[in-house]
């Protein structure tokens, strides 16, 4: 089985319940282990992947992890990083493709937290319209993986543009719109050949303006933001009874287990005795014990309630689409009251207001640099946000939440960096790197695998032609997991998509030129 | 009248406020003059009087009596000008009673030709301090709706009242072939374009007989008279048409219709003109683009790639560069800077926030470069105006130094620091 087969085989395996324990010998003590609940099955680590040994010799390496290195190389091998520092410092391996970035910088690959590719694909018609499952306040059963289109075009635009993780997300229609999916940009034909293996579970869920738009629209709750708390509350709740039944149905069956221990010693024991009570001399009779019946069943399934459960449980990241600083005070609030953190807000235009708090209870910030004004709740967006909130130790991200600015993260980064100096905020070159690389990393749950450049993480990592938070920077070269996606001086693409052919358009050269 | 003379007066009734801020005489100094004709010029100074530009010199001596600006080696370049943009006209996107760039009843005619941008314009918009820390002096306030928008109105972004602000009403006439007008018309481009027809010869036997007109003498018109009056004045060529449209057979088609009915025409959005560049620039026709734009958003657009700019300028066509909305207008220089990486030259780039326009909307006598006799609406960046890095430092409307403050500068300044932030009874309790 090569090693992508293996990968799919675990990614197959993540989805589905454990495998039976096998048969054991039997001890005499009665056996208490509970049941595993059906989203137990142990987190899969990345499996190494096939990549090719590469030296990038050369150039300036920014590695978003404190260190600019001058004249640096960095040296990947089977998908994995394994060797960042200075030239001098570091041998290159015999027989390692040798790529000169002399001139050039080297990054971390850029990561999105908060995108619609695949999901709200390229062209947007009503064919390609599947990120918002809009028929219910609450639809968390659904997975934006499930919509996920691998041939939308805008996905090799981003890899040209240095992208290589993304999170690609339902849409904020709903109060809880369901679990994304953390895309690795290793483009493939379904989404099961692209979700980052091992990463964590993660769950849309908005506030303001946008589900109590669409519900008040049709005279159905939420239509206000009163009713979008409610109707927050009401689902954890659900949540927490749901989670409660699973664990008295554990502990029904652990005592079942004890009691049919119990009849089955009994049972062995009392069959001796009649045997024995045939002859001289056997043991007394013993204590009856009763049948404790059949093996309890488990509750029914609940697929709408059990990311919710995951998210109260620590298993599950929530991402929530929220703008107002106000509001964001109160769903952290609401998220002590029910037992469930906020993993980062996204758009959060205001978080700067709310900073303190932010930092106080480790919540990350998901925004734009300039994105203002649309609508109400995004009225009092400032460009600075990314950098007070740097400085105040929130963990911030540059996110895009468009399939056109994800193709400039770097530009983005800049500006916000621009924006920050102008107002006498210091902002290191290695923060503004870190907004669109580490951070999004954490925000996601993956800065183990990826977000860095350092030994052992993900071979994620892109050349650039001039400084990254340039507005003339191009990625020269994507790296992900060790393969060469995009290369732009030899036209090797991270792949023109299927719907691009035929066009008369000529192969990715929307992509490439 | 002619136009000079408009603007003049224009600028005469710009308020007692305004005009008492502006100095009289006004030298920038320092600057590396990026006139956006010919070379740059270190070290120069800048004099201008009266709004307008005087002099720009190689060290050049401050004139007595001049309130003197220490560009302190920074970039100087004529202001940019924002196209296309319903600035003005929308405050909250969401919000429709903050909307003011097109009919919000669903019933509205789909021409509507005399719809006047200038009469919707409000200058206390908050998008406007937001648009000049981009380094943005004018913009051309333009209508959205329809298949027929209206007109644009070009204005000056310093300024009380519309009439301190407005430079020219009915700066040109709007027309949407992309898909947004094409479903306003019914659907299918055949339509929209029979419609367009038809509302032209309707103008053209108008303005030849308006005296039958007047006596209902004549036939039947498909729309009102002011939208007449508007559709002859461009038939008349007293202003341009400008025409979104973004597949490059139709932009031919619209190529053929401006030459059949002798329009102005200028095109815009054009994402597919890379393909026919060649044909525009023989045409003649400017270009408005987007730079940032290589998604195959929608079927009319497969062919949108970022070297657009770029083709479109190599092949001879004259550039307009936009961006999107009116929000964003400080990010025009980002989208000069992504031509200018997709291949386009610098300069044209500049020209194409700049002199172009101008020249599109027939104000380039008095807009569009830092050169004497224009009016002085002038930035100083601390560096590449395209740079991500970089910002402007000093701008002037009419030679009146404009502060670089905003209704976002004004909240950065509040939350600057928290200590001072109000918090209520239980924020302010101490544990």
């Amino acid at each position: 089985m090569s090693r992508k087969t293996t990968l799919i085989a675990a990614l197959l395996c993540a989805c589905g319940s454990a495998a039976p324990a096998a048969e054991e010998p039997r001890d005499e003590r009665p056996q208490t282990t509970p049941p595993p609940l059906p989203w137990d099955a142990a987190a899969t680590e990345p499996p190494a992947v096939e990549s090719p040994l590469v030296a990038i010799v050369g150039g300036t390496v920014m590695t978003a992890s404190g260190r600019v290195i001058e004249d640096g190389a960095v040296v990947l091998e089977d998908g994995r990083i394994r060797a960042v520092g200075a030239r001098s410092e570091i041998a290159i391996p015999e027989g390692a493709e040798r790529v000169d970035a002399g001139g050039r910088y080297v990054t971390p690959g850029l990561i999105d937290t908060h995108s619609h590719m695949g999901v709200y694909a390229q062209p947007g018609v009503n064919a390609t319209s599947d990120g918002n499952e809009a028929t219910a306040p609450v639809t968390a059963e659904v997975w934006a993986g499930d919509s996920f289109w691998p041939q939308d075009p805008a996905l090799p635009r981003a890899v040209a543009g240095g992208v290589t993780t993304i999170q690609a997300l339902p849409g904020s229609a709903n109060l809880i719109g369901g679990r994304g999916v953390i895309v690795k940009m290793h483009l493939g034909r379904s989404i099961s050949e692209m979700r980052f293996p091992g990463a964590p579970d993660t769950l849309k869920m908005a506030c303001g303006e946008n589900p109590k738009r669409v519900y008040g629209n049709r005279t159905s709750a939420p239509s206000t933001r009163m009713g979008n708390v409610h109707g927050y509350r009401l689902a954890f709740q659900q949540a927490i009874e749901y989670g409660r039944s699973w664990r008295d149905w554990q502990h029904n069956h652990r005592l079942w287990q004890v009691k049919r221990a119990k009849f089955e010693r009994y049972e062995e024991e009392r069959a001796e005795w009649e045997r024995a009570a045939l002859g001289e001399g056997g043991p007394d009779q013993p204590e009856e014990v009763e049948d404790p019946g059949p093996e309890p069943a488990p509750p029914a399934r609940n697929f709408q309630l059990e990311p919710l459960l995951g998210a109260v449980e620590g298993r599950v990241l929530v991402q929530m689409h929220c703008y107002r600083a106000d509001e964001m005070a109160r769903m952290v609030e609401l998220g002590r009251e029910m037992g469930f953190g906020v993993r980062s807000f996204h758009h959060a235009v205001e978080a700067y207001k709310i900073r303190d708090l932010l930092a106080q209870h480790e919540v990350g910030v998901s925004t734009w640099t300039d994105w203002w004004g649309f609508k109400l709740e995004a009225f009092d967006a400032i460009p600075e946000n990314l950098a007070l909130l740097s400085e105040a130790g929130v963990h911030a991200v540059l996110h895009s939440d468009s399939a056109s600015l994800v193709q400039r993260l770097n530009q983005e980064a800049g500006k916000a960096l621009a924006a920050g100096r102008r107002a006498g905020i210091e902002v290191s070159e290695d923060t503004a790197l870190r907004w669109i690389t580490a951070e999004p990393a954490w925000v996601l749950g993956i800065d183990e695998h990826t977000g860095t450049l350092e030994p052992g993480k993900m071979a994620d990592v892109v050349v650039w032609s001039a400084h990254p938070l340039s507005v003339y920077a191009r990625a020269d070269r994507v790296y992900v997991d060790g393969l060469l996606v995009f290369d732009r001086a030899r036209q090797v693409r991270a792949g023109t998509t299927d719907f691009e052919l035929g066009h008369g358009v000529g192969e990715g050269e929307g992509v490439t030129r | 009248m002619t136009r000079r003379a408009a603007l003049l007066l224009a600028l005469a009734a710009a308020s007692p406020a305004a005009a008492q801020d502006a100095p009289e005489v006004l030298a920038i100094v320092r600057a590396t003059v990026h006139p956006g004709e010919g070379e740059p010029i270190e070290n120069a100074t800048v004099v201008v009087r009266a709004g307008r530009i005087v002099s720009v010199t190689p060290n050049g001596s401050v004139p007595a009596g001049a309130t003197r600006v220490d560009a302190e080696g920074g970039i100087l370049t004529a202001g940019l000008v924002a196209t296309e943009a319903p600035l003005g006209l929308v405050e909250i996107s969401l919000e429709p009673e903050t909307r003011d760039a097109a009919p919000e009843n669903g019933d509205a005619d789909e021409v509507h030709a005399a719809f006047d941008a200038a009469d919707g314009f409000n200058p206390r918009s908050t998008l406007v301090p937001v648009a000049r820390m981009g380094g943005v002096t004018s913009a051309v306030a333009t209508p959205l709706g329809g298949l027929v928008s209206g007109t644009s109105a070009w204005v000056d972004l310093d300024g009380e009242q519309p009439s301190d602000m407005v430079v020219r009403e009915r700066a040109a006439l709007h027309v949407r072939l992309d898909d947004g007008g094409v479903a306003a018309a019914g659907g299918a481009m055949p339509t929209a374009l029979t419609r367009l027809r038809e509302v032209l010869e309707d103008a053209r036997l108008y303005a030849r007989q308006r005296a039958a007109y007047d006596r209902r003498a004549l036939r039947e018109m498909d729309v009102s008279r002011l939208d007449l009056e508007r559709l002859a004045d461009a038939l008349a060529g007293r202003i341009p048409v400008v025409v979104r449209v973004s597949r490059a057979s139709d932009i031919l088609r619209v190529l053929d219709l401006g030459r059949a009915y002798g329009l102005s025409l200028v095109l815009s959005g054009a994402e597919e003109g890379w393909r026919v560049a060649e044909r525009i620039a023989e045409a003649g026709v400017p270009v408005i683009v987007q730079p940032l734009t290589n998604l195959p958003s929608s079927f009319s657009r497969l062919g949108s790639r970022f070297d657009n700019a770029a083709i479109l300028a190599r092949a001879g066509a004259r550039v307009v560069i936009t961006t999107d909305g009116a929000h964003d207008l400080r990010n025009l220089r980002q989208e000069a800077g992504n031509a200018v990486a997709h291949g386009m030259d610098r300069a044209a780039a500049l020209r194409a926030l700049t002199l172009e326009p101008a020249r599109v909307f027939g104000l380039d006598r008095d807009y569009g470069t830092v050169t004497p006799g224009k009016v002085a609406n002038l930035v100083v960046w601390n560096g590449d105006p395209f740079e991500t890095t970089t910002w402007a430092t000093h701008l002037f409307v009419r030679g009146r130094p404009v502060p670089l403050r905003s209704r976002q500068t004004d909240l950065l300044e509040r939350y600057r620091h928290l200590d001072g932030v109000a918090r209520g009874i239980n924020g302010s309790v101490r544990d």
